[in-house]
């Protein structure tokens, strides 16, 4: 029975199936277009000199990025130290007392109003409370910026992950006459860890290519680096000065900060994804 | 209400009245759980067995706006009186819930979990507490070969099985089953059935049931609740061959429910 109204649909079907089609392909190739050009013009540049030797004036051969790439990882992981036990602390207050009252909704809709905060605007933030007072850019506030960002990330996915753990794992442990803490330190951290480790990637890998926190706190730095409580070298503020810089060499070793930290946040997110799946097919 | 004659008398109930919050779920229970049988609380969803079982050890105080009154004489010391440490309390009145839940760790720690709340043990005390756990909760055969699996990798019954080894390793009074059949198979449960009358021996047990003829098999005595009134209470023998109330009878023979 084929007549024009079962034609219609037949065409109509046909047409939103092939724009949805060409919609997702075009996804993908913006994708793999970054991905490839970053890859192809990146992979050239990383060579042994890149992780071991300081920036060396345009003009000269060589040189490196090992002071940035030591910064970024400084900044990042005493960010992480100062933004993880926080974060966990304050979502586990979420999860098991400010379930309903009022300061845990507070709380709540704060940091789901900061996790969408432009990062500039913790940056300026940031710049505005610690360098300004201080009267130098410093490795402490790029941390605090990141710290900043890694926030909100981290008490969410923790109090989320906490809800997962089912109301009768909980009852059963206090049921046997275990105290509150212990109930939580021993049961519940433990039935959730997987989870919440996966939140601190994330977070991790949010703020690992954030640049303009660290433009107004870190700022960047030619030198190795000597303490945190000066301008400290990181990738993409780097980046961001070699890639607009108008001198071929700077603008080679742009492409290879941007290549190492696109693998650096991929690798993150997989090996946050491999936990996850591991973790589920335990029940 | 209370028919039961016998002396012992592990739980007496008096006036049990529960809210969440204004609303009211239990009107007026009153009973006596006697030591050392197995008393089964039957009735259709939402009758309030549960949450009458649920004030046996004060479950309910983890949640804002829940609330018992009236008195539940443990042994003659009314356990509601929040002068009663709850930590004791639970140590004394062991649960089981519907739903098996395994903590996640071993087997072994899943047991010695219990006994490290509430006592300090050398290693090799400890394994002997909870090879006997295991066997009392006729599971040590099952797993004495895997006391370092996790405890998730079970069977569902052989879960439910470890939870109850579980409970049972503190050496409580009382042991209360909320549904703890209702997730497993016939023969889990036909397994469970075997052990609570094994269990009976040593505990006080009360077991709340959706099966009727559960309730027949392993109970000694029988409540039926409805809309959160005790109905009627009496042998389970009694309930089941001449109710005296309708409504039980109604529910019994299936006519309502």
């Amino acid at each position: 029975m084929l007549n024009s109204r079962t034609f219609r649909r037949q065409f109509i079907n046909r047409f939103v199936l092939i724009i949805s089609t060409l919609a997702a392909l075009l996804g993908i190739v913006m994708l793999v277009w970054i991905l490839g050009d970053v890859v192809l013009r990146g992979f050239g540049v990383i060579n042994w000199n890149f992780f071991t030797e300081l920036p060396v004036p345009p003009g000269e051969e060589g040189g490196g990025l090992a002071n940035a790439i030591i910064g970024t990882l400084v900044m990042t992981i005493v960010a992480a130290l100062m933004a993880v036990p926080v974060g966990v602390m304050a979502g586990t207050y979420l999860s098991e007392f400010g379930k309903h009252n009022l300061f845990g909704r507070l709380v709540r809709s704060l940091s789901d109003i900061l996790v969408s905060a432009p990062s500039i605007v913790v940056g300026v933030f940031v710049y505005l409370i610690m360098v300004k007072t201080m009267g130098h850019f410093s490795g402490w506030a790029g941390s605090v910026s990141l710290a900043i960002l890694m926030l909100p990330v981290v008490i969410r996915t923790t109090e989320e992950m906490l809800r997962l753990v089912p109301g009768e794992m909980r009852e059963s442990a206090l049921a046997l006459g275990a105290p509150y803490w212990n109930m939580m330190m021993n049961i519940v951290f433990r039935a959730a860890k997987n989870g919440m480790a996966t939140g601190i990637m994330l977070a991790v890998a949010r703020v690992a290519g954030e640049t303009a926190p660290l433009l107004f706190t870190a700022m960047n730095s030619p030198y190795w680096m000597q303490s945190m409580n000066e301008p400290m070298a990181n990738l993409t503020v780097t980046l961001f000065n070699y890639a607009m810089s108008p001198y071929n060499d700077w603008q080679e070793l742009a492409w290879g900060a941007a290549f190492l930290i696109t693998v650096s946040v991929l690798c993150v997110n997989i090996i946050t994804r491999l936990i996850l799946s591991s973790g589920r097919s335990k029940p | 209400m209370t028919k039961t004659n016998k002396p012992d008398v592990k739980i007496a109930v008096r006036n049990l009245n529960f809210f969440y919050d204004n609303k009211q779920a239990l009107f007026d229970n009153t009973l006596d759980i006697v030591a050392n049988k197995v008393t089964a609380f039957i009735g259709p969803s939402g009758c309030g067995k549960s949450t009458h079982i649920r004030c046996y050890n004060r479950m309910f105080s983890l949640y804002k706006g829940h609330r018992g009154e009236g008195e539940i004489l443990f042994d003659g010391e009314n356990i509601l009186d929040p002068k009663v440490p709850e930590l004791q309390l639970r140590h004394r009145v062991g649960m089981i819930f519907q739903k098996p839940t395994p903590f996640p760790m071993t087997v072994y720690d899943n047991i010695a979990y219990g006994l490290r709340l509430h006592g300090n043990y050398p290693q090799s005390e400890l394994d002997d507490r909870v090879e006997k756990a295991l066997r009392d909760g006729a599971l040590w055969d099952e797993v004495k070969d895997s006391l370092r699996k996790p405890g998730t990798a079970l069977s569902g019954g052989q879960q439910q099985r470890l939870c109850i080894a579980r409970a049972i390793a503190v050496q409580p009074e009382v042991i209360l089953m909320d549904e703890p059949c209702s997730a497993l198979d016939p023969i889990a449960t036909a397994k469970i059935e075997e052990l609570i009358d094994e269990l009976k021996k040593k505990f006080t047990i009360v077991i709340v049931t959706h099966s009727m003829q559960q309730a027949a098999r392993v109970s000694d005595y029988t409540a039926y609740f409805y809309l959160g009134k005790l109905i009627e209470y009496d042998d389970t023998q009694v309930i089941f061959t001449s109710p005296q109330n309708q409504k039980t009878e109604d529910y019994i023979t299936g006519r309502f429910g």
